[in-house]
């Protein structure tokens, strides 16, 4: 990207200024290395973002930003209905709350590597992975409107995971104003078989190990320390948040149109928030939440499951789980003034500091985790929400390292096989159906990672407070 | 871009690439041939299409306002139709009358062993969504696909 089309507000942010049709300028949130590698379509998408009807402060870009549908993967915008503001599909994506729960394990480093292997082909016999797997659990018409109402309360009360798991999910486990009545049958004919599943692409489970501390009064107070084994578990919506996300891509072309909001690209299709589709989309879309929480909330149940038969000594405790693919109705202070606004992140994860009320007390002075996936092989992290993070971009920030080649140039560059070998060399076991899914997913296809969450830590977006490195990686 | 005006039939697919996930585009003599052509290459997204057997036949029908539109109806009424039957497909035959598309799509159930699956497909996308005649007269449809 061609960094001269911006103004310099620091090191770690650079503005666009608004010019017609835009309604507010772009900030993009970078360093300079990783700006001037960013797609060039960061830019023009960020762009079309800051010209939808009543986007509020400006359309925003995480350091990992990149080429999205309509809205850049890596974005945050966020609306006022009041004012006109819109909804849109694209903004959230097709894998509805797509996110990454991390569970404490109380075990240390020296307790794993002996039974390495007999945990990493526990954990893939276990936990269905890839495309043809099927979850234990079929629900029927009832269970299925029960889920996507509950969300991971509604799994928990049925014996996956503990009453305790429920304050350290965002929403407290459950997303209010799901309504399942506003998802298709098709999208719900796709979720039957899929309940605690991991999907496939650049979904996971991973058991790491704690590398590095950088915040120490923020790492003990979240329980972790030097050494510490912990789980973190990357995945979304399945088949239901897809087809969700594909019904009202479709459905908001023409709602669009409608309501005479004029789009640059079809795939920035959106609806008012106080429309009848916009309306119907939130409802949608807060089942599809519902859905993906209550997915990795199962997932968790069969993990423990799996450390207590192989572990016993192990207690795996939820940290959190955070969402960053969503769109959520939070209140925000812009130039002084309180406001709701309806939030999109689009591959961006909520960064909410200390002392917000949605936080549970265990958060309040720290600020809430933000778990950022590595890929495979690579570092994975946490960080934590700060104060400043609600004055950047509506307390938001990264969500992972951001694929910076195309699945396809991957599969040219590296084999499957050749990618597991040698993470092996390097300790660490990658257990998957599919070699060529491996490649596409090589770390060699990823951004640095460390560039991307320094320079969210830098930019003020969210602090850092530990980095993970893999030993065992169950890939779609 | 490769060109195969000489090497290849008029009918014929290939990825484009697109740095999260994947673009497909089918070529044919006629529109009908480009979409069955462009289904081919989403099956290429998952796996080897000529490791999947053309057993079992299933009726697809879209609608749509315009063709554009209805290239992405088709290729999620084939995700769909793939998700929920557990199935993979390999040849289309496609009727194209005005707005109205009616296929029927053969192919077999997944065999996690045979076909070992890459990755599934979350849903076709309105992104470099084109269906144009090139300047070959052989119509392309094209789009990215999510996976």
């Amino acid at each position: 990207m061609d960094i001269n089309r911006f103004e310099r507000l620091s090191d770690f942010a650079w503005r666009v200024a608004p010019v017609r049709p835009m309604r507010v300028p772009v900030v993009i949130y970078a360093d300079e290395a990783l700006l001037r590698e960013m797609d060039d379509k960061v830019y023009e998408q960020a762009v079309n973002v800051a010209s939808l009807p009543g986007i509020v402060g400006a359309s925003y870009a995480m350091p990992d930003a990149h080429w999205g549908y309509g809205f850049p993967i890596g974005g945050v915008a966020a609306f006022d209905a009041a004012q006109g503001g819109v909804v849109s599909a694209g903004g959230v994506g097709f894998d509805i709350s797509c996110g990454v729960r991390t569970l404490l394990t109380g075990l240390k480093h020296g307790d794993v590597e002996p039974l390495k292997h007999e945990l990493a082909e526990a954990l893939y016999a276990s936990i269905p992975v890839g495309l043809g797997s099927r979850g234990q659990i079929r629900l029927d018409n009832k269970g299925m409107d029960e889920m996507l109402n509950g969300g991971a309360e509604w799994a928990v009360a049925r014996g996956y995971g503990m009453p305790a798991d429920l304050a350290r999910i965002e929403e407290h486990g459950r997303m209010q104003g799901a309504a399942a009545s506003e998802v298709s049958g098709h999208a719900k004919d796709r979720q039957r078989d899929e309940m605690g599943t991991l999907g496939s692409g650049n979904h996971y489970l991973e058991v790491q190990e704690v590398a590095e501390i950088f915040d120490p009064a923020t790492a003990e107070s979240f329980g972790v320390a030097l050494g510490d084994v912990v789980v973190s578990i990357h995945c979304g919506s399945r088949g239901l948040g897809h087809q969700i996300g594909t019904d009202f891509l479709r459905r908001m072309q023409v709602a669009a149109a409608d309501h005479g909001i004029a789009l640059p690209d079809r795939e920035l299709a959106c609806a008012p928030i106080d429309s009848v589709v916009g309306q119907s989309y939130l409802g949608a879309m807060r089942a599809g939440i519902n859905c993906a929480l209550a997915n990795r909330q199962i997932i968790t149940h069969l993990t423990r499951q799996v450390f207590h038969e192989i572990l016993p000594r192990a207690s795996l405790e939820l940290l959190y789980d955070v969402s960053h693919n969503t769109c959520k109705l939070e209140e925000h202070t812009v130039e002084g003034k309180r406001r709701w606004l309806y939030v999109h992140r689009k591959g961006a994860t909520r960064a909410f500091g200390p002392g917000h009320p949605d936080l549970p007390a265990m958060f309040q002075k720290t600020g809430q985790p933000v778990l950022i996936g590595g890929s495979m092989g690579t570092a994975s992290y946490i960080l934590a929400g700060n104060r400043e993070s609600e004055d950047r971009c509506f307390a938001s920030a990264c969500h992972g390292a951001g694929r910076s080649m195309s699945r396809h140039q991957a599969t040219r560059i590296w084999h499957g096989r050749q990618v597991i070998d040698e993470l092996a060399g390097r300790g660490i076991i990658v257990r998957s159906p599919s070699p060529r899914g491996v490649a596409e997913e090589a770390p060699g296809a990823y951004k640095d990672v460390d560039a991307v969450v320094r320079a969210a830590d830098r930019a003020g977006l969210a602090r850092l407070v530990a980095k993970l490195k893999p030993l065992v990686c169950i890939k779609g | 871009m490769e060109d195969f005006q000489t090497t290849r039939s008029s009918a014929y697919w290939e990825h484009f690439p697109h740095v999260a996930d994947m673009g497909i585009r089918g070529f044919g003599g006629t529109p009908s041939q480009a979409f069955a052509q462009a289904a081919l290459a989403m099956t290429a997204i998952i796996c080897n299409p000529e490791a999947v057997t053309p057993h079992q036949p299933v009726a697809v029908r879209c609608e749509a306002p315009d063709r554009e539109l209805l290239l992405v109806d088709w290729l999620n009424a084939l995700i769909y139709e793939m998700a929920v039957r557990g199935m993979l497909f390999s040849r289309f035959e496609i009727d194209i009358e005005g707005n109205v598309l009616t296929a029927t799509a053969w192919g077999e159930a997944v065999d996690r062993h045979r076909h070992e699956p890459a990755v599934e497909v979350k849903g076709a996308t309105y992104t470099e969504l084109r269906v144009y005649r090139d300047r070959r007269s052989l119509w392309v449809a094209q789009c990215v696909v999510d996976v």
